[in-house]
């Protein structure tokens, strides 16, 4: 029942003004697929064009092979979730639910038999005649998901639906979406700017800046192995250095950034041209793999000056000065106060962790 | 009397000053409906009479303005409604340079004064009628077909803005919402807008019936030889006036007042609190329930219908009569021993004599809606219909439910 969807060379474009450009992915029956993105990067766009509620200005949205263009968003196998969940408030719990069902022609008793189901999946079981207005936040949130889920479309679509909730909320439907995905069987389209969100539930996420799909994979491949420095420098947090390549024999990539000896970096971009010794690149580098130097000689050492600390719990960000250069530095609170704020700091890291790519535009802070 | 007292009653002072002005007229009103004076007027107070009720249900010329007048609002409601919920959901979704520009059109007919929408439809229509060589029984030359037209382009954009106050709350990612779970545009506009607009159309409703009703400057012109019941009153007031105008405001006051107090008894009822309140006890919610209290003044209005028809003032009135013959006497056999010293008594006279004058003028003025249909400068195409007064009862007149449904407008 699961339908893969495919976009092919989609371009969406508002008069002078282009949304979506050439996106051309596949996204898998029953998979978890997540749209990660700066506000305005057009994954909403996209989303609707898989909905139905626009049309690409060029190529073709197919699901299940089939090519949707004309087909109106009442008439796609596709349910969408909105950003404020758009439940109609004049209506019941049970009444919400089971619209989808009643715009079809079903009798009542089926539609209240139908609404008690899903109900039950929600866990808000005898809660179908309040209404919408007496629920919680994370019930509206579940109310949205059974409403869409009531005529087994094949795919749903999620626009930001836990952006309006708090944290501990949010972070709780993160494990509920992912269970009840799991459960369903669905294939989940969700859009997000929430990298955490992307990561926690999704089985693989795009990446998009300004209209472009700038990498495509899975959780970790995305925060281990960036594509572009957009993507470094979206997903998570990092240090750019901006230097020179130096060389490159296709596994290790030397790169003077000017801090000291030349890093020896093992994790970069591959693609053919890429990193010519005498190019310049942008080196990254995540806070949480800077230590504290322990005099490990394959790792790539460099000393810098303690500026601040930023306090967070259980991490402790410590702000530094590399020669001019402003770097982050997280480490775990286990008690311990290794950094003496009068004298230099020695820090190392190992070149694995280093990031190699060409310059590119970064997301901005 | 110090100086923080005074200050302190400037406020009350000018609450009772603002409720006088507002409800001293309407009291004046209600009063003048059961003098039996036949000038509407307060005092002299001569008997109490509800005599002008009667003489109400008998004026065939204003019952018959009246039915029409219930035709004409029912038919502006029919179409303004669904003309103004239109111009309101396209305001809504056109950009904001169209919107500006259609939002004057839309309520220029507001701005244009009623007299010119009056002589512009009947001349418009006219026009049209004659190029079809439309006969004058053609509804072309209907007064209650013009006088609906006419009102229709101003009350249509009175509930536009009912509606667009509304709809600028209305969230359109609902409509998305209900497209995308397979609802077909009309069905999402029939479970999901429409009902949202209940309210509004409550309300527009309401408005646009009683802006209908009360139009006179329009109606004047598109009504040509019908009348409708503001035209009847301005002729009234016009060729002379008795009572049962009073007996008229009597009534419009009494509805509004049913119709208010049914609503305000729904609104409490229906409130959170008095759920709670009545939850475990059902017996005070039967009797707080809006449909008891509409019933009890239903009772209330029928006693009052019955007390209006049997009560008898004209003892009273012959008792009247007879003292004003008793002054009349005197006053002329002042006036005859008087003769010879014309000056002073003279003006005594004309002084005294003043209130006997208004009797003389009641008699006109109760044959003045006969006089009146004969005297109207249009040409009249039928006398007033005999069973206009039969079916007269104060209650179906007025047809409460078109006025005690003002809904809330509760977002």
């Amino acid at each position: 029942m699961t339908k893969e969807i495919s976009l092919e060379h989609v371009w969406v474009e508002f008069g002078e003004f282009t949304a979506v450009q050439k996106a051309n992915l596949t996204i898998a029956g029953g998979e978890f697929f997540s749209f990660l993105g700066p506000s305005g990067c057009g994954k909403t766009t996209l989303l609707r064009c898989i909905s139905g509620f626009q049309e690409p200005t060029r190529g073709v949205v197919k699901i299940g092979g089939k090519n949707m263009k004309g087909v109106g968003p009442n008439k796609r196998p596709t349910a969408l979730i909105f950003q404020n969940l758009a439940l109609f408030p004049l209506r019941s719990v049970a009444d919400n639910i089971a619209f989808p069902l009643e715009v079809r022609g079903v009798d009542k008793k089926t539609r209240r038999k139908r609404a008690d189901e899903l109900l039950e999946l929600i866990a808000l079981t005898g809660q179908g005649d309040k209404k919408i207005s007496e629920l919680s936040g994370g019930q509206k949130q579940r109310v949205a998901i059974a409403r869409a889920l009531a005529v087994e479309p094949d795919i749903l679509l999620l626009d930001e639906p836990l952006s309006a909730l708090d944290l501990k909320l949010r972070q709780h439907m993160r494990t509920e979406l992912r269970a009840i995905q799991k459960q369903v069987g669905l294939t989940f389209i969700y859009i997000t700017h929430d990298q955490g969100e992307a990561l926690t539930m999704s089985d693989r996420i795009a990446v998009m800046n300004k209209g472009k799909v700038e990498q495509i994979g899975d959780g970790k491949t995305i925060y281990d192995h960036p594509g572009t420095g957009f993507v470094a420098s979206f997903v998570g947090e990092n240090n750019v250095l901006e230097g020179t390549v130096l060389s490159n024999d296709g596994t290790i990539v030397k790169v003077d950034t000017g801090l000291g000896v030349p890093f020896v970096v093992a994790n970069h971009a591959t693609e053919k041209g890429a990193l010519v010794p005498g190019d310049a690149c942008q080196m990254f580098i995540r806070p949480e793999a800077l230590r504290i130097a322990a005099g490990d000689d394959d790792r790539n050492r460099f000393e810098c000056n303690f500026v601040t600390e930023e306090f967070e719990g259980n991490m402790r960000h410590i702000v530094l000065d590399a020669s001019g250069r402003k770097l982050k530095m997280s480490m775990i609170n286990d008690g311990r106060n290794p950094i003496d704020g009068s004298a230099p700091i020695a820090l190392d890291f190992a070149p694995e962790m280093g990031i190699a790519l060409p310059p590119g535009p970064l997301a901005s802070a | 009397m110090n100086k923080r007292s005074l200050s302190a009653m400037v406020p009350s002072l000018y609450l009772v000053l603002f409720f006088t002005y507002l409800f001293g007229p309407l009291i004046i009103m209600v009063i003048t409906a059961f003098n039996s004076s036949g000038f509407p007027r307060v005092s002299p107070w001569e008997c109490f009479t509800t005599d002008w009720f009667g003489k109400l249900a008998a004026d065939n010329k204003l019952i018959e303005g009246l039915g029409n007048s219930l035709i004409i609002g029912v038919g502006v409601v029919v179409v303004a409604i669904p003309i103004g919920l239109a111009a309101a959901i396209m305001l809504s979704q056109v950009g904001p340079k169209l919107r500006a520009s259609l939002y004057t059109i839309f309520i220029a007919p507001i701005l244009v004064p009623g007299v010119v929408i009056g002589l512009s439809t009947l001349i418009f229509w006219d026009r049209i009628g004659t190029f079809f060589n439309a006969p004058y029984e053609s509804f072309f030359y209907s007064g209650t077909f013009l006088t609906i037209i006419g009102q229709v382009t101003f009350i249509a954009a009175y509930s536009m803005l009912v509606f667009l106050s509304r709809i600028q709350r209305f969230d359109h990612t609902l409509t998305e919402a209900a497209l995308d779970m397979g609802a077909s545009p009309t069905q999402a506009f029939v479970k999901v807008l429409l009902p949202f607009m209940a309210p509004a159309i409550g309300s527009a409703t309401v408005l646009a019936f009683l802006a209908s009703l009360e139009n006179y400057n329009t109606t004047v012109f598109t009504i040509v030889s019908s009348s409708t019941f503001t035209t009847v009153l301005s002729s009234k007031v016009r060729y002379g006036l008795d009572p049962s105008i009073s007996a008229v405001a009597v009534i419009i006051i009494a509805i509004t007042l049913i119709g208010a107090i049914i609503f305000e008894c729904r609104n409490r009822y229906m409130s959170v609190g008095w759920i709670k309140v009545v939850a475990d006890r059902p017996a005070l919610k039967i009797a707080t329930h809006p449909g008891t209290v509409a019933a009890i003044l239903a009772v209330m209005v029928l006693a009052a219908v019955g007390f209006i028809k049997s009560h008898d003032s004209s003892a009273c009135q012959a008792e009247i009569l007879n003292q004003k013959r008793a002054l009349q006497q005197q006053l002329m056999e002042q006036q005859a021993i008087s003769t010879p010293a014309p000056a002073t008594p003279a003006e005594t006279t004309t002084g005294d004599t003043a209130p006997a004058n208004p009797f003389g003028g009641a008699n006109n003025n109760i044959f003045a809606p006969q006089n009146l249909g004969g005297s109207t400068a249009e040409p009249e195409p039928e006398p007033a219909e005999p069973q206009s007064s039969s079916p007269f009862g104060k209650g179906n007149i007025f047809a409460p439910e078109n006025l005690t449904t003002p809904p809330p407008d509760g977002g």
